[in-house]
């Protein structure tokens, strides 16, 4: 059950699509009918998706639409909140991961996740690396010792920080704290990356660092990004994800629903749905 | 263009500099911040009042024969080393006891428990309402529960002790969460991003964070029970006891009690053993105090 040999047959728009332009897709993570809510609150309504190994995903839309809260259910981080419940299912390498014997520590080290905010640990930045590995059972020095230097190098802070391991990752910068934080995420070696807004706390030249650093890992990593900056989704992106907020029939509140989800240039130069036009073209949200 | 309506504006505002409405705010300020010092002043002014009187109270009979002497009734023998150790044996049952209680209990109740199930939130009510229930109240159920009833322990510095830990408990429970809430949840979540268990998450990142407030919280609580009589009043310490604690099972005397028995006594001698005996809790009391900043500063600084 565990091998990627049983793929996910789903009649998605973007899996022809890429039949179309001829790469072999594999989904990783597969959402179906997907509903999140807080309490009685329902943030996040049937939501069919899924994520394909070495791409990067971008999940975009307005402000409440729910795409962040969608990133958090792929790797159970919505466990977290306590009025939080997801109904449908969402398959790792077709594994229910909110099935009964999954375990959610296991979950997210396979699925592992950059936060909006740069979040080290208040420990040099060789234990920040080190976290990982450590709480999954690694304790031999040298094999972490290689694991430090070989997730700093992926990414691309190896350099900068070489000469100071011993000393604390809060001296960073902002951008050098997200890097950081890759590399701890990176460091207990993860199938898929989730992001969310991981720029947003950055000036643009972090910014295109860690754009730059997205692009070299993809790769060996399949990335989910939420992200605000359009710009941002159409640079980086393999396909993209329209999400966008709807009344919802039982309350007034607003609802996040999923658009359209295609390969990115056709979400940036050929929408099929009006909502993803008027907003790719800066109309509306 | 310099002459327009902009520069009209200005002229007012720039005169107002130094005009009067600016002074009138400026005296205000001032006012306050004397208002503010004098508070200060007065609270200082009285500690030291107080301690001066007490010091000049004290002095004659400020010597190691107060240290080494029983507690007696007998002026030009009494001293108070019996009490010196009732207290010691009581605080520090009180802090082994109390503080693994109390922070795993903020731990739970932070980390671990969910705030929507009723039995939560009803310890979480309990635990506010004993942190201000009259001490005198836990003395009476220690009588009935502890000292006498179902656990019969007597008059014994394990009673006090038991009695003065229920007393503590709820405001180290609140000290520590208090301190556990202080750390950032994104320690929690990135610990737990990488696969770390809850456990793993509160061992690794928020204890190390929170040691500082919990230590500094739970000390200054546990240094409340050093200055409690009032439990004790019903639980048997206030005697002239004449030996030193053993065990549990020992019986026992606290500085607080014993300075209460001195005061209160018509030997007009046996008041000034009992400044001097003040003198003595007031050192144990600000040695306690100061273990708790050094404490803090230490692990703060090793923090960063």
């Amino acid at each position: 059950m565990t091998s990627t040999s049983s793929p996910i047959h789903l009649d998605l728009e973007a899996t022809r699509h890429a039949a179309e332009v001829g790469s072999t897709v594999e989904p990783v993570l597969v959402a179906k009918d997907v509903s999140v809510y807080y309490g009685d609150f329902r943030a996040v309504r049937d939501v069919t998706m899924s994520i394909n190994r070495g791409e990067i995903t971008a999940l975009i839309g307005p402000s409440g639409c729910g795409k962040s809260t969608l990133l958090r259910c792929f790797n159970r981080m919505n466990d977290l909140i306590e009025s939080a419940r997801v109904e449908g299912t969402i398959t790792y390498h077709g594994i229910d991961i909110y099935g009964p014997g999954t375990h959610p520590g296991e979950v997210r080290r396979r699925i592992g996740m950059v936060f909006q905010k740069p979040n080290p640990f208040p420990k040099s930045i060789y234990d920040n690396v080190a976290f990982g590995p450590r709480v999954n059972g690694l304790r031999n020095r040298s094999e972490l010792d290689e694991i430090v230097e070989s997730s700093l190098r992926r990414a691309a802070l190896w350099d900068e920080v070489k000469d100071r391991l011993k000393s604390s990752a809060l001296g960073l910068s902002g951008g050098q704290q997200q890097r950081l934080c890759i590399a701890r995420a990176i460091a207990v070696d993860p199938e898929v990356l989730l992001m969310d807004e991981p720029c947003s706390a950055l000036d643009p030249i972090a910014t295109g660092r860690i754009e730059d650093l997205m692009n070299e890992i993809k790769s060996d990593y399949t990335i989910v990004i939420v992200t605000h900056n359009m710009q941002q989704a159409a640079r980086v992106s393999d396909r993209t994800a329209f999400f966008t907020t709807e009344i919802s029939d039982s309350s007034d509140r607003r609802t996040g629903v999923l658009v359209e989800y295609d390969l990115t240039e056709v979400i940036f130069s050929n929408p099929s749905d009006e909502r993803t036009e008027s907003y790719v073209t800066g109309r509306f949200g | 263009m310099t002459e327009g309506p902009l520069s009209d504006r200005l002229e007012p505002q720039v005169a107002s500099l130094t005009g009067t409405t600016s002074r009138r705010r400026r005296f205000l300020d001032g006012l306050f911040r004397f208002a503010t010092i004098a508070s200060v002043g007065v609270a200082l002014l009285t500690l030291g009042a107080l301690l001066v009187d007490i010091f000049l109270q004290g002095r004659p009979r400020l010597n190691p024969d107060l240290l080494s002497n029983m507690p007696s009734s007998r002026p030009e023998r009494a001293g108070i080393q019996s009490a010196i150790f009732g207290t010691l044996w009581c605080v520090g049952l009180t802090a082994v006891v109390s503080l693994p209680i109390g922070v795993a209990t903020a731990i739970y109740l932070e980390q671990f428990a969910r705030r929507d199930r009723w039995y939560v939130r009803l310890v979480e009510l309990n635990i506010q309402n004993l942190a201000g229930v009259p001490s005198v109240v836990f003395g009476i159920l220690g009588l009935a529960f502890i000292a006498r009833g179902p656990l019969s322990w007597g008059f014994t510095v394990g009673t006090g002790a038991m009695v003065l830990t229920i007393l503590v408990l709820p405001t180290v429970v609140i000290a520590s969460r208090e301190a556990i809430r202080a750390v950032p949840s994104s320690f929690v979540d990135g610990a737990l991003a990488l696969g770390a268990t809850r456990w793993q998450a509160v061992w690794r990142q928020v204890l190390p964070a929170a040691i500082p407030g919990i230590a500094t919280g739970s000390i200054l609580s546990v240094s409340r029970a050093m200055g409690e009589s009032a439990p004790l009043l019903l639980l048997g310490a206030l005697t002239f006891v004449t030996f030193n604690p053993t065990g549990l099972d020992s019986g026992y005397t606290v500085l607080p009690l014993l300075i209460f028995k001195y005061a209160s006594d018509a030997k007009q001698e046996l008041h000034v053993v009992a400044a001097a005996a003040i003198i003595v809790l007031l050192v144990l009391l600000l040695t306690l105090n100061t273990t708790a900043i050094m404490l803090r500063n230490h692990f703060e600084k090793r923090r960063h």
